[in-house]
């Protein structure tokens, strides 16, 4: 019975562990300013160094769906949004202090 | 370079035209200062529905601090209609949410979220007017450097946009300064107060700045009532206003044969002075009554007496003033000045005026509103209040009550006597032991009045002014005299020997 548990809770943790292995992040810009061109280049940095095989980054351009903006409730660009795992999370800024954003994508 | 004149948008806000010489710049950001609850967000929405409604401009509202819900039902106590606008695509409100739980220590970043949504709520209703309400709440906790470029850059994007646009901000803890924003950036820039000094809470408005044009640069109060918003500015026209040469009776033949033989210029300003029982309240109604006689219209605001006394009193002495009442000729205002504010007042006598426009406007007694507030703000408002009857070209007779013996030493009544065109004095004198009543014409600009102090008599018939004449069958003056060298001098003398050595 109790060996049953065990095993119940090694496959859940399993399950766990694998979405929590998986990222899915949404990268708001503001067509090629400088900040946003940074924050593409840093994130895509950052996925491919900790992230590797295990993310989905879309990036979606404000200029062209500014729709999202209202819907999202964006202010302030460059906008990292980790929608998975939970909590989900936003990031505001180029991203170029890697530490910081480690630290809100929750992998430090 | 000469004849310029600096584009302007009109806020349609009854005296803010006037001390912004036409509205606020057009086409640029203005920036709204003011705590909170000095009615920013009011004067603001008021803007764009005037907008809306006066010049065909629609607008857009992006609300940092407020539900768009809660903004609509607040603001639903004024006539402002909001809903039917926004029905109408005439008006769009966003409510912006500043998220307080973003991270915003990864790098730099800019407002161009906030760009992108403004441009959008711009084009979908072809706004020409906007505002941001407020910014302390959009910049909420951003970093200086970015909050300052920023600013700087929604300035100049607004007017690359070319909207008319109020920023509104708070001024509390010198918000702007405080984080590196001077109100320097902004072309115009205007700031709220809500004071309260003797218990009185008078809102107040101040234009700080304004780039590019001349610009009223007092304090002046305004009110919010179901309206809107009111500015009361001391209206620069008043002293343009060409005088009229015609005149008025005052109901009075003798009185009118002591003004020159004429009675009032038109569109003056009169006060009765008296101490109690004198017969200011009949000399006014007594005006009123000629007054709506010559078919003309009349409003009389009544703050001490209710107008069925007034009307039954003065039926006593044959001034029958119920059937003008009923023609509608002679209106009444009746109102305990402990109900609300001055301004409130003023606003209210204001409005009626605007809607029936009497050719004269009693104010009885002036005296009672005087206990309203500090006297500086009530002759402000009172010369405020008189130069708006003269652009109107309407003749307005105030009553005031005086102690005895006061004359010359009551502040507030020597405010009002410097003010007015035609100043008459009543009161109790003493003529061979017998107790009358007596009037003088203390000054009457521009007409050559009599200086005699006349019997003042009220009988069935009306009013009489006769010539007094002692037993003794002197002048008064000289019995005068010769009580004072007797030092018999009783209080009532008294007030006669001090008035004789008035100045007046």
């Amino acid at each position: 019975m109790s060996k049953k548990i065990t095993d119940n809770t090694k496959v859940n943790t399993q399950a766990l562990n694998d979405n929590r292995g998986k990222y899915i992040l949404c990268l708001f810009v503001s067509g090629k300013s400088p900040n946003s061109a940074f924050a593409v280049v840093n994130i895509k940095a950052i996925c491919e160094k900790y992230l590797k095989n295990r993310y989905e980054l879309e990036i979606i351009d404000i200029y062209q769906h500014p729709d999202l903006a209202i819907t999202e409730e964006i202010v302030a660009l460059p906008l990292l949004i980790k929608k998975f795992p939970i909590p989900k999370k936003r990031i505001v800024g180029d991203l170029s202090n890697t530490e910081e954003v480690l630290k809100g994508l929750g992998l430090v | 370079m000469k004849n310029f004149t600096f584009p302007k948008s009109p806020t349609g806000i009854q005296g803010l035209d006037e001390i912004t010489n036409g509205g606020i710049p057009k086409n640029r950001p203005t920036l709204l200062l003011g705590n909170t609850g000095s009615g920013k967000t009011i004067l603001a929405m008021e803007f764009l529905v005037n907008g809306i409604v006066l010049f065909d401009e629609p607008a857009v509202f992006m609300a940092f601090e407020e539900k768009k819900e809660d903004l609509v039902m607040n603001l639903k106590s004024l006539a402002y209609n909001l809903d039917t606008h926004i029905a109408n695509n005439k008006i769009y409100i966003e409510q912006v949410l500043i998220n307080p739980y973003e991270m915003r220590d990864t790098g730099m970043y800019d407002l161009e979220g906030l760009f992108v949504r403004l441009e959008q709520a711009i084009y979908k209703v072809m706004a020409k007017r906007v505002v941001l309400d407020s910014l302390d709440k959009l910049f909420y906790g951003l970093d200086n450097k970015i909050l300052r470029s920023e600013f700087l850059r929604l300035l100049s994007w607004l007017k690359k946009m070319k909207v008319t646009a109020i920023i509104t901000s708070e001024i509390g803890d010198h918000f702007l300064t405080h984080m590196g924003i001077e109100e320097y950036v902004a072309d115009c820039v205007i700031a709220l107060d809500n004071r309260v000094t003797n218990q009185i809470a008078t809102r107040r408005l101040r234009i700080v700045k304004y780039r590019g044009s001349f610009h009223g640069n007092n304090e002046y109060p305004f009110t919010i009532d179901e309206k809107g918003i009111s500015v009361y500015p001391i209206i620069r026209e008043a002293f343009q206003q060409e005088p009229t040469s015609k005149r008025i009776s005052s109901g009075i033949k003798d009185l009118d044969e002591m003004l020159g033989k004429k009675g009032f210029y038109e569109g003056s300003s009169i006060l009765i002075s008296g101490t109690a029982g004198t017969g200011k309240t009949t000399t006014a109604a007594s005006f009123a009554y000629s007054v709506c006689k010559a078919k003309k219209r009349c409003l009389f605001c009544a703050f001490e007496e209710a107008p069925k006394q007034i009307i039954r009193n003065m039926g006593s002495i044959g001034f029958h003033l119920d059937p003008l009442v009923k023609s509608g000729i002679l209106t009444f205002y009746y109102s305990r000045p402990t109900l609300q504010n001055l301004e409130l007042h003023f606003l209210a006598i204001k409005k009626i005026i605007n809607e029936i426009k009497p050719a004269v406007v009693i104010l009885d007694p002036i005296t009672n509103l005087m206990t309203e507030g500090p006297n500086s703000d009530i002759r402000s408002m009172l010369t405020r209040f008189v130069d708006f009857l003269k652009t109107q070209h309407i003749t307005v007779m105030f009553t005031a009550a005086i102690t005895i013996g006061s004359i010359e030493r009551n502040p507030s009544d020597e405010g009002i006597s410097s003010m007015v065109d035609t100043w008459m004095m009543v009161q109790d004198i003493e003529i061979d032991a017998e107790r009358s009543r007596s009037l003088c014409v203390m000054k009457s600009r521009g007409m050559a009045h009599s200086t005699d102090v006349r019997k003042f008599k009220i009988s069935t018939k009306g009013i009489t002014l006769l010539p007094i004449v002692a037993n003794s069958k002197e002048p008064l003056a000289v019995s005068k005299r010769k009580a004072k060298e007797h030092d018999t001098l009783s209080t009532s003398k008294e007030s006669i020997w001090v008035k004789e050595n008035s100045p007046q």
